[in-house]
């Protein structure tokens, strides 16, 4: 389960923002603002995806680059919302 | 304005073919519609489009000194011209023409190649010493006007020779040079939005650089950079009381627009409905009688849209305004018409909204305008002055958690929704954080947000490319630069890369010339900017509020709404105005896989994704935008310039 969530998001963040589906682009820690693959207002869509292609609805408190930052960031913060909804 | 173009043999005893020269400035006859001129004899020819603006009966060009020596061709204005003429007629010279142009020969006669330091204007031409055999060819100080140059090595037709032109286009006409891109010159467009004169995005091509000379002899090109950007070295800038200064910017800004209104036919001016344009239709109107002509352009998207904060100054100034409404489908439809005209990618659709602006002003039948260009950089206004204050004061305690909140009252027309967290602002922000003392500290979240693009390129071309932009930048800055005061070098920055590269040029001279209409910039003149330069930071930026000074000087003469309101870019619709309900045929064809293929610029796979990406996306990044723009006029540019010529 928790390995297609972290398939799940790798791929969005690859068609989207590398615009490739070559998974070796991006490592499960490399950091989107980091490495420029999210510019200022690239985290909009990241958010929309994880609300309603993942269905967990992401508070304004919870916006930052600890949740959201990489694949594994974006993944573990999913479970714990699922987990505790 | 007008257009110039010529060819200058190595070999003094060549002579020029006429139809040469004739190809080469019927390719920029949209600069001057009402007359041409030529001058051929051995070693040299050359020749002039003209848009007459003074003297319109007796200004055909070269125009000549009284013995036929020195011959010049000449686009621009000289705007303190009747000084310089009575100084001369007190000389002894006489005059054949009550043109500014004729200064120049006369005042060349008198001082030599020094004798650009007396002229006030904008201006790119070409000066031929007869005797001498010397070819001179020079810009204007801050690059208002184009001039390009090629040097020819080995052709049957010409031999070894330079061929000019106030356009690229000029060059390519006379079939001496072979239009190739230049992949360096793209690289650095994909990082600074332009190349840096004297690169341009096509190989072999030079630009002149703003403030700069060339004397050609024989063989021999030497360049002479006799002006730029200078600042005083940090403390020493000037300190005088607020008012004196605020009346000496309002006494220099007046003048600099006065004898801008110099012209054998009406001058108008565009209105934004920002600070700088309405202070210059404001300082027009005290001085002038009949009712000012002014122009502006609206947006259906309420975000980009001005027309409100438009309609408060034609209200307050009551000037004869002439609004063009620019919808998505004017900017698809005449996106590769300005393209044309931009002879360079770029990277964002503004250019075609203001081809369609000046095309307004003809309509109306005028074809001289003011405009408000130059401000920002002169005065301070540039939202990336104020970034890098912040990050400047961030930087000096990073482990604050409240210095760069102050980044969220940057940008109140951005909407920030709580996705926009403070976090992420402060991590695309804090970029160089570790790094307050690197010369392009203030330009690199700006500079990195733009090569991201980069990540459309293809393999192939990337390798070509290279990536040594900024490393080219850093070896080119002045050897003050170190000294001077961290807003000052942000503002040398601007006013060496996007000011003359892309304002002045894609969306400045290129989208007026394509309609026949000359633009006058009274803030860039030149003893505006050597105010401007010698003031303190803290009087063009006081905390975090652009042009202080300037709009302490108009408080008077314009409406509150004006005065504070927040700077707002001038940004046009990008990708939406191309993938909405009507893609143009032109669109999908250039980006098909064979049609990206067969240029070698992008990654089909990549762009298919993207655009794919932008149909659905409902609130497209600024990223995406960009580089979508700039896949799409790189390969409209291709198509017209290396397709077409090969």
């Amino acid at each position: 389960m928790s390995d297609s969530l972290h398939d799940q998001v790798r791929r969005f963040i690859l068609e989207n923002y590398l615009f490739t589906d070559d998974a070796s682009q991006l490592g499960l820690d490399d950091s989107l603002l980091g490495r420029g693959i999210v510019d200022s207002t690239g985290m909009l869509e990241i958010i929309l995806f994880i609300e309603e292609q993942l269905g967990v609805k992401v508070a304004d408190s919870e916006m930052i680059p600890e949740n959201l930052d990489s694949v594994n960031r974006i993944a573990a913060f999913v479970t714990s919302k699922r987990k505790a909804a | 304005m007008c257009g110039l173009a010529g060819i200058h043999f190595d070999d003094a005893a060549r002579p020029p073919d006429g139809a040469l020269l004739r190809r080469m400035i019927a390719a920029i006859g949209h600069r001057g519609p009402d007359g041409e001129g030529f001058l051929a004899e051995p070693g040299i020819g050359l020749a002039h489009a003209r848009l007459s603006i003074i003297d319109l009966a007796g200004g055909a060009q070269p125009i000549w000194n009284e013995e036929r020596t020195i011959a010049i061709v000449y686009n621009g204005e000289v705007f303190n011209y009747p000084e310089l003429r009575k100084e001369l007629l007190a000389k002894g010279h006489r005059f054949a023409t009550d043109t500014d142009t004729e200064c120049l020969v006369h005042l060349y006669e008198e001082e030599g190649d020094g004798f650009v330091d007396r002229l006030n204007g904008q201006y790119a031409f070409a000066l031929w010493d007869r005797p001498r055999r010397r070819l001179l060819l020079c810009r204007d100080r801050t690059g208002i006007l184009p001039l390009y140059w090629c040097r020819v090595v080995d052709s049957e037709v010409s031999g070894p020779a330079i061929v000019f032109g106030s356009e690229v286009k000029a060059l390519f006409a006379s079939g001496l040079v072979q239009a190739e891109a230049d992949p360096e010159g793209l690289d650095e467009l994909w990082t600074f939005w332009s190349p840096i004169a004297p690169r341009t995005v096509f190989k072999g091509v030079e630009m002149i650089r703003p403030g700069e000379m060339l004397v050609i002899e024989g063989a021999k090109v030497t360049r002479r950079k006799y002006w730029n950007w200078e600042f005083p070295d940090a403390g020493q800038h000037r300190r005088a009381p607020l008012p004196e200064l605020a009346h000496e910017l309002t006494g220099i800004l007046g003048d600099a627009t006065q004898i801008r209104l110099r012209a054998d036919v009406p001058v108008g001016a565009y209105l934004s409905g920002g600070l700088d344009s309405s202070s210059l239709v404001a300082l027009l109107n005290r001085s002038i009688a009949s009712s000012l002509h002014t122009f502006s352009i609206g947006f259906d998207d309420p975000d980009l849209d001005e027309s409100a904060h438009q309609r408060a100054v034609v209200e307050r100034l009551q000037t004869r305004h002439h609004h063009f409404q620019c919808t998505a489908a004017d900017i698809a439809d005449s996106f590769p018409t300005a393209i044309r005209h931009t002879e360079s990618p770029v990277l964002r659709t503004a250019p075609a909204p203001m081809r369609l602006l000046s095309q307004s002003v003809r309509q109306a039948g005028l074809k001289v305008v003011l405009t408000g260009e130059g401000a920002d950089e002169v005065l301070g206004g540039y939202d990336i002055f104020k970034e890098a204050k912040v990050r400047q004061f961030w930087a000096r305690n990073p482990g604050s958690p409240w210095r760069p909140l102050l980044l969220k009252r940057l940008y109140p027309y951005l909407d920030f929704t709580s996705a926009q967290g403070d976090a992420y602002l402060k991590e695309f922000f804090g970029q160089g954080l570790a790094t307050p003392d690197d010369p392009f500290f203030s330009h690199q979240p700006r500079w990195m947000t733009t090569a991201q693009c980069k990540l459309f390129w293809s393999r192939d071309f990337a390798a070509r490319a290279g990536t040594g932009a900024t490393e080219r930048l850093a070896a080119n800055l002045p050897p003050d630069f170190p000294r001077w005061h961290p807003f000052n070098r942000a503002e040398y920055l601007e006013a060496a890369t996007l000011l003359p590269g892309y304002l002045l040029t894609s969306q400045g001279d290129r989208m007026l010339m394509a309609s026949s209409v000359e633009g006058r910039f009274p803030y860039l003149d030149h003893r505006l900017v050597a105010f401007a330069n010698a003031l303190h930071p803290s009087l063009k930026m006081r905390v975090l509020k652009e042009k202080y000074l300037l709009r302490l000087a108009m408080q008077e003469a314009l409406p509150a709404s004006i005065l504070e309101r927040h700077k707002q870019p001038y940004r046009a619709p990008d990708a939406a105005a191309f993938l909405g309900p009507r893609t143009p045929d032109y669109v999908n064809e250039l980006t098909t896989p064979n049609a990206l293929k067969s240029y070698g610029y992008f990654d089909p796979d990549k762009v298919a994704r993207l655009v794919a990406k932008l149909r659905r996306s409902r609130a497209p990044a600024v990223r995406d935008n960009m580089a979508f723009v700039g896949i799409l006029s790189t390969q409209l540019w291709h198509a017209e310039f290396i397709d077409r010529t090969h």
